[in-house]
């Protein structure tokens, strides 16, 4: 693997492959005083942020620091970014420095497939944290963990991601990648919030539904998105309030999952909101395993593009 | 050479139709037409190459005043008289807009400096293109350049009483008014065809509604108003219905009220191009679906479609080589606009070249008036012709064009059909890939 651009590409070896690594370093860890392994000594790892992100670029920052790599951050502000360097001259500015992995948050879509493009013919590694509406992949394979872990699998499991799925990279990567490993996906979301011809991207057993009571009975799993603020303004629905009754995970609707069943959450909460505070804090979420797992998994990643590549024969 | 010396072309086909035929040239006229006996200073074989009108295009950027570093006049002139061009429309959105007569007569005057085309300026509908006040039609059209065709490409005309008031105040004027159709309220940050690709890929959508809806009204007021509408660069098979609908009203001489183009990139490509992320292929109105497509030569070939439009749009390196939502719409076409109609119509039996010499040439030099291109070719009519070997293939490549920036879609690709030599009233402006004079 070259890079991580997509969740999209990874076909379920693939992405079993970087969960079973994941799991491994996790292990690996336990119990440790010392969260430090050596893989990635002598590596340099450099992140750049053009969207404001805590936990996404914490993760990342922590996942290579605890490979042992060296890790720098570059965020728009207060770089060459913020003077109106082009992304072209910024990515092959970073990889002449010496860079091996180039870590990118973008509001543009493709943004990182761009990246990936101008660095061909670099020996850089480009990992994908989220380009504008397009794709989170790391993010799906630490919710893929999360579920893996909490549900002893994906295959077969029933799984509805609720809420503004229109403008989520994280619920397209999800849908790819959870869909890879035989997940049964059921998309609950006002129309407005639903992406043009969901039904033509060619997802097997994907269903749409407008009724969340309906389908909580059911699913083994439920994972709801953030409503950014500036949706909420933009008429895609009457009012906030509105939106909490139709689709917010109230404790009412909690009591309607089956008792195994998991709450999942990307982050940042509106709690309230789109998830009532109890929901939030109970048993069934998942959401601190969620970020926990992010770091292995997003240390799994880098393991993957930067030292498994010496195992291939 | 001047229009005092004589020029033959030997063993050319008009129209592609019949037996090779000689025709002699003389004072920018054609002379004869058959087996000419006769010696001239210039001698072209055509080895059975079909010979056409020269070829009109309604929908150019050139750029220049403002943005030389991607194409100029000059530059754009030579790309089109490669491109088989005798006359170009050159739009208004230009640094400063052509909204006014001093700006028109500039780019009038540099384009007769150049020598190679026609270029016409089209002169903006409204004041700085902001769709808000009228500029001033009149003038600009009784200055030198006699602006025949306003638009506002690149936003649309959008307000519906200002549109009416546009439509109705040119009748007096015997102009037409071209519509870039794009209700803008609902192609707020649209970045591509609002279909399942651009949804998977996280671009915004721009919906084929957003273009159809503007065309509806537009063809109601013109209907009703007795103007004349032009519809720049359809894209949408919606809008063809809607088209098909209002020429079907239009009691008037054949075609006289709406008129519409189709550029070569939207018969051609399609919306699956956005997979790479390369705003290459980024371009207002957005590549649409494959149906879309099919539809828009289905319509060119009915003639609901009246002509192809280039849309040539330069654009330096750094307003495409950069993130998707960061670039510039548009593509190059002048040198690439017949390959593809050969591709999309005529190697596929939907256009005979008598049909390009239609859509290519006759129709826009109707459209916006011009009496001396899209002529037939004739004893006596002006040597103003463009010599087609319809059989060779070539290979695009957009440093190779002549346009200073080279952004084609095209990149690669090997397209059939290549412009051996353009006349413009009897001087060769093009010839072996070669533009000058």
């Amino acid at each position: 693997m070259k890079h991580l651009l997509t969740a999209a590409a990874l076909d379920a070896a693939a992405a079993t492959a970087v969960l079973d690594t994941a799991d491994g370093l996790k292990h690996a860890l336990l119990g440790r005083e010392v969260h430090k392994l050596p893989t990635l000594r002598g590596r340099t790892v450099i992140t750049m942020f053009y969207e404001n992100s805590t936990r996404t670029r914490v993760s990342f920052e922590i996942a290579g620091k605890w490979m042992s790599a060296d890790v720098v951050n570059v965020s728009a502000g207060g770089s060459s970014v913020g003077k109106g360097e082009s992304l072209r001259d910024t990515a092959l500015t970073l990889s002449a420095a010496g860079a091996d992995c180039v870590i990118i948050r973008h509001p543009a879509s493709g943004a990182a497939h761009r990246l990936a493009g101008w660095l061909r013919d670099t020996g850089t590694h480009v990992v994908n944290a989220g380009d504008g509406m397009h794709e989170h992949p790391t993010q799906a394979l630490l919710d893929a963990a999360t579920l893996r872990e909490r549900l002893g699998g994906i295959d077969g499991r029933r799984i509805a991601i609720v809420g503004d799925v229109r403008h989520s990279r994280v619920a397209r990567s999800n849908v790819h990648l959870l869909t890879a490993l035989g997940a049964e996906l059921v998309v609950v979301a006002p129309p407005t919030l639903l992406p043009t011809g969901l039904a033509e991207w060619g997802v097997p057993g994907l269903r749409v539904t407008h009724d969340l009571d309906a389908e909580l009975p059911t699913v083994d799993a439920v994972m709801m998105l953030r409503v950014q603020a500036e949706r909420m303004h933009g008429g895609f629905f009457p009012s906030a309030r509105e939106y909490s009754i139709a689709y917010g995970l109230s404790e009412r609707r909690m009591d309607l999952l089956p008792d195994h069943a998991v709450v999942l959450h990307p982050g940042p909460m509106l709690r309230g909101m789109e998830i009532a505070s109890a929901v939030a804090d109970s048993p069934r979420s998942a959401i601190t395993a969620q970020v926990r797992n992010g770091v292995h998994v997003r240390m799994a990643v880098l393991y993957h593009l930067l030292a498994a590549e010496e195992d291939r024969s | 050479m001047t229009g005092t010396s004589q020029l033959v072309l030997r063993g050319v086909r008009p129209y592609g139709e019949g037996d090779p035929v000689d025709v002699l040239v003389r004072d920018g006229v054609i002379a004869e037409l058959g087996t000419v006996d006769t010696g001239a200073d210039t001698t072209i074989d055509g080895n059975g190459a079909v010979l056409l009108p020269g070829f009109v295009d309604l929908h150019t950027h050139l750029r220049e005043p403002g943005r030389e570093d991607t194409e100029t006049i000059e530059s754009g002139s030579r790309a089109a008289a490669l491109g088989g061009y005798t006359a170009v429309f050159a739009m208004a959105n230009t640094t400063p807009v052509a909204d006014n007569a001093l700006v028109t007569d500039h780019v009038w005057r540099r384009g007769q400096e150049a020598g190679l085309v026609d270029v016409h300026p089209v002169g903006a509908v409204t004041v700085g293109l902001d769709g808000e006040k009228l500029a001033e039609l009149g003038g600009m059209a009784a200055s030198a350049a006699g602006v025949r065709v306003f638009s506002d490409d690149g936003h649309c005309v959008a307000d519906p009483l200002i549109m009416r008031r546009a439509l109705e105040y040119a009748t007096a004027l015997d102009v037409v008014i071209a519509q870039h159709a794009e209700e803008p309220r609902l192609t707020v940050g649209a970045q591509a065809h609002e279909g399942p690709t651009a949804a998977r890929l996280g671009l915004a959508g721009w919906p084929a509604f957003a273009e159809e809806s503007i065309v509806a009204r537009d063809c109601l007021m013109a209907g009703q108003l007795g103007a004349r509408l032009h519809v720049c660069h359809v894209s949408t098979a919606g809008t063809v219905d809607v088209l098909r609908w209002a020429k079907a009203r239009d009691t008037t001489a054949p075609g006289t009220q709406v008129s519409a183009e189709v550029t070569p990139h939207h018969l051609l490509l399609d919306d699956s191009r956005l997979e790479t992320f390369d705003p290459v292929n980024k371009v207002n109105p957005p590549l649409r679906t494959a149906s879309d497509a099919e539809a828009l030569r289905a319509a060119l070939a009915e003639g609901v479609l009246d002509c192809v439009a280039t849309d040539h749009a330069p654009h330096a390196v750094q307003d495409k080589d950069c993130e998707w939502a960061a670039a510039r719409p548009g593509m190059c076409g002048l040198q690439t606009a017949l390959s593809v109609v050969v591709q999309t119509m005529v190697r596929p039996g939907l256009l005979d070249w008598r049909g390009v010499a239609r859509v290519m040439s006759e129709r826009p030099a109707e459209i916006a008036g011009l009496p001396d291109q899209g002529r037939p070719i004739a004893v006596g009519e002006p040597a103003t012709l463009t010599l087609v070997d319809p059989d060779a293939e070539w290979t695009v490549r957009g440093a190779e064009l002549a346009s200073i920036a080279h952004n084609t879609p095209y990149e690669g690709m090997v397209l059939p059909g290549r412009v051996l030599a353009t006349l413009l009233r009897g001087n060769v402006t093009a010839r072996e890939g070669r533009a000058g004079r």
